[in-house]
């Protein structure tokens, strides 16, 4: 018996075999109470899978899970919540029609003295307790789930698996729907968590939020475990190397100077209740790029150029013509592309092939009288799915078959099938793997070099400094700052978006 | 054309893989539905064995020229529904469309109207009241279940409007040519049905609207954000299950060479169930044209086993009933 396996939780010889993909391959993994403990890899190195393994979702095909010493049968979510296991998973599971406080108190809903009958003024004050008790602070349990926004649902759906006796609380990508300042509540609830003797597993992309809140780093690749580490003991460019094998320094390509014309010119855009004043110009050649935090109204303005929402007054002009796309397909006929922030709510049709998506915006450049010209089809699609290495590149293949990265290859391929002169990219690398995040820069990079406008919309800072020309900040809808890529650093746009003067 | 200039399958493999598309559609999640649809061909083939063994009726000429002219008004109603249930919708007012456009032809014939003119007319006023299904669902966003059980209601009280008692055609080519016509040994009403599904395959296999109506049913929204007319695409699903209707409608008054007011009535339950039994998942995201006539044929055999056996149609629908509850138990979605 070796010093970890005296560890809280032990997973060992753990293997998960998909359809003949080996998801993981006798993994060995430990973690103490009272930690956190992040788990990082690319997409698709295996985490989801195993903490899927620890939280009864998916059962493994070999491997033991050691609890406290004992050895435990998990294979059902019920059966890993009675032993204190709770999950997080990206996906929600709200209920998304009730109220707050019936999603947070599910199963457990006070009754007046008549048992059977709801007491509501209880179950309110109940789950209100709840939420200020771990510091989420702002949520009305009144409303249904429905009408709360995304980073509030994330809240409400970590909310409810705190409100359990746990012992172990899994977090898988929690931070991706959450602003800086609910960020900062929930690490406060982790630590607070943490010293309650949880053991909390994190999931993360972002490498500084890992480096912030873990005690103890384990990296998975290709279904293998690589190691674990301690922050204190590595650099993001080290662990970076232990999950793909290439350092930060090579992530962005090389910038090319930028033409002069003008692509998109969008003047005094304005929505009741969305935005206002919003005036900018994109050069062909040029990647301009949009930051902001979570709900300050950039997703929307990129809607009303693409014609998808309406907005109130303004001007948007095509290469210096007016137009008023009203609907997406006339902004498709304009030369404009929008890749959406979520590929699986509004980018793919998941059950349909890698031909049908890819070819979905550009079918009236293949077909004739409505007939689609299939030999055009598969020389154009095969040619831009080689192109962009969407793997693996079968026409046949179902997108729901595809990884993350190889998704958003296919809606890029999608939208450079219709040869748009401006495209929009709403967090473009959202849920992809650092490997497919290169590729994705260095094909956003040759689209500029090409002639293309490009307006790359992210949350992540990196991304904004790495390869845009110029940087525009946002704030409960307006554009509050822009900066040069000569101006811009992390600290400016940061404080600029949260509206801090510096 | 050029189109169907595709490459030729190169290795037996492929061309199993091709022909296996060709028969169960491009939709679904095929590593999932796999022993689904073995079952369904394995018990399709075991039916047949069985009524073979069990009736020496069967396999006489006779009797298949009947199963077949007794399944075209579900096979040609199947086709609409199918291409409605790929959008993620349904159309629940097929069968009072069929008494709609049977008695039409029957008034307008015997008003002194030549056949085809009046028969042309019905299948406009079937893919009429298909457009106005689809505007409604469309253009408003309404449930297809409501606005189509409206319509339901409306046409089936409209029919009466236009006549309360059956009315029997007088032309008797009426009878002739599309109820009781046949080409060699064939019904030439079921060459009609069966000459329907390569169009339709067509249509939805190699024309843009046709990828659009199946990608509708997968993600609305991201057909909608790829620039494609949603609206337009859902409207043409529901014109075409109308029209088909009436084509139906049309096929089984000259059929029966009586158009009475009262037909139709649960049609829409064999069609929705021929749909799923041949792969159709309600609410969009898969199904194919040859799955459907393999559902259409498998209810009609049943149908005319039970027939044989004289076996009381209302057991007929207590069993068409599981049939439907089985098929989807049997397709929801795996974990």
């Amino acid at each position: 018996m070796g010093m970890e396996n005296s560890e809280f939780l032990v997973m060992r010889g753990i293997s998960k075999n998909f359809d003949g993909t080996q998801a993981l391959r006798n993994v060995d993994f430990s973690a103490a109470s009272g930690e956190v403990h992040a788990i990082s890899g690319e997409n698709g190195a295996g985490k989801s899978t195993l903490v899927k393994i620890l939280s009864g979702a998916l059962t493994s095909n070999t491997g033991e899970i050691f609890l406290d010493g004992k050895l435990v049968e998990l294979g059902t979510p019920l059966r890993a919540r009675r032993l204190g296991i709770y999950a997080v998973y990206q996906e929600f599971s709200l209920i998304s029609h009730l109220t707050t406080a019936e999603n947070i108190l599910l199963g457990q809903m006070p009754s007046t003295r008549v048992k059977g009958v709801v007491d509501w003024n209880k179950a309110f004050r109940q789950a209100d307790d709840i939420l200020s008790s771990i510091g989420f602070v702002g949520i009305d349990v009144h409303k249904t789930v429905r009408q709360l926004s995304v980073s509030h649902q994330q809240m409400v759906e970590i909310a409810k698996a705190v409100a359990n006796r746990r012992r172990i609380l899994i977090l898988d990508e929690p931070s991706a729907v959450l602003s800086q300042e609910e960020l900062r509540r929930l690490f406060n609830l982790m630590r607070k968590l943490k010293e309650e003797g949880t053991l909390i597993l994190y999931i993360s992309h972002r490498l500084d939020e890992v480096f912030d809140i873990a005690d103890r780093i384990t990296v998975l690749k290709d279904g293998q475990l690589v190691g674990t580490v301690k922050p204190q003991e590595c650099d993001q460019n080290q662990l970076i190397k232990m999950m793909v094998g290439r350092s930060l320094g090579e992530i962005f390509p090389v910038r090319h100077p930028v033409g002069n014309e003008t692509a998109l010119e969008v003047r005094n855009l304005f929505h009741e209740g969305e935005f206002s004043d919003i005036s900018f110009s994109i050069r062909r050649g040029e990647i301009l790029g949009m930051f902001g935090l979570v709900g300050s109204g950039r997703t929307q303005v990129a809607r009303c150029i693409f014609g998808a929402d309406p907005f109130t007054h303004g001007e948007i002009l095509l290469k210096g013509k007016p137009t008023h796309p009203r609907s997406p397909r006339a902004a498709v006929k304009e030369g404009i592309a929008l890749l959406t922030e979520d590929r699986k709510r509004d980018g793919l049709v998941m059950i349909c092939t890698i031909r049908d998506n890819a070819s979905l915006a550009s079918y009236h450049e293949l077909s004739r009288w409505g007939v689609i010209n299939r030999r055009r089809q598969e020389i154009r699609v095969k040619q831009k799915v080689q192109e962009l290495d969407v793997r693996p590149p079968l026409l046949d293949r179902l997108a729901s078959h595809l990884s993350g990265g190889n998704q958003q290859k296919l809606v890029l391929a999608k939208w450079l099938l219709t040869r748009a002169g401006v495209l929009i990219l709403d967090e473009p690398t959202r849920g992809v793997d650092v490997a497919t995040k290169v590729e994705i820069y260095k094909i956003i990079n040759d689209l500029a070099r090409d002639g293309m406008g490009i307006l790359l919309i992210s949350s992540e800072l990196p991304e904004i400094l790495g390869i845009c020309d110029r940087a525009l900040v946002m704030r409960y809808g307006r554009l509050v700052g822009e900066f040069s890529r000569a101006q811009a650093n992390e600290e400016k746009l940061l404080a600029s978006a949260a509206g801090v003067s510096q | 054309m050029t189109n169907n200039a595709e490459p030729q399958p190169k290795n037996p493999n492929k061309a199993l893989a091709g022909l296996r598309k060709t028969l169960l559609g491009d939709g679904g999640n095929r590593r999932t539905r796999h022993w689904v649809d073995y079952a369904f061909i394995i018990g399709f083939v075991i039916l047949i064995v069985i009524t073979a063994s069990m009736s020496d009726v069967f396999f006489t000429q006779r009797n298949l020229s009947n199963l077949l002219r007794q399944t075209v008004t579900n096979g040609v109603l199947s086709l609409g529904m199918l291409v409605v249930i790929l959008t993620g919708g349904i159309d629940l007012s097929v069968g009072s469309v069929v008494a709609l456009a049977g008695i039409m032809v029957a008034g307008l014939v015997k008003l002194g109207m030549p056949l085809f003119p009046a028969i042309l007319i019905c299948l406009v006023v079937g893919a009429a009241v298909g457009a106005v299904n689809g505007f409604f669902i469309a253009r408003f966003k309404l449930q297809p279940f409501i606005v189509t059980l409206a319509t339901l209601g409306a046409i089936r009280g409209l029919v009466y409007v236009y006549s309360d008692i059956p009315i029997t055609p007088t032309d008797p080519a009426y009878r002739a040519v599309l109820g009781a016509g046949f080409i060699g040994p064939f019904p030439i009403s079921a060459l009609i049905m069966l000459a329907c599904y390569p169009i339709v395959w067509f249509f939805l296999n190699r024309t843009s609207s046709g990828r659009a109506i199946v990608g509708i049913g997968g993600n609305e929204e991201a057909v909608r954000l790829a620039g494609i007319n949603v609206t337009w695409n859902i409207f043409l699903a529901y014109m075409i299950s109308g029209f088909f209707s009436a084509l139906a409608g049309v096929i089984l008054a000259s059929r029966l060479g009586i158009s009475q007011p009262s037909v139709g009535a649960g049609f829409e339950l064999d069609a929705i169930a021929a749909c799923v039994i041949g792969g159709a998942i309600l609410g969009g995201g898969g199904g194919s044209t040859f799955g459907t006539l393999a559902g259409v044929i498998s209810l009609g055999i049943i149908d005319n086993l039970l027939n044989l056996f004289n076996v009381q149609s209302y057991y007929q629908q207590i069993l068409k009933g599981l049939i439907i509850l089985v098929a989807v138990l049997a397709r929801r979605k795996q974990r």
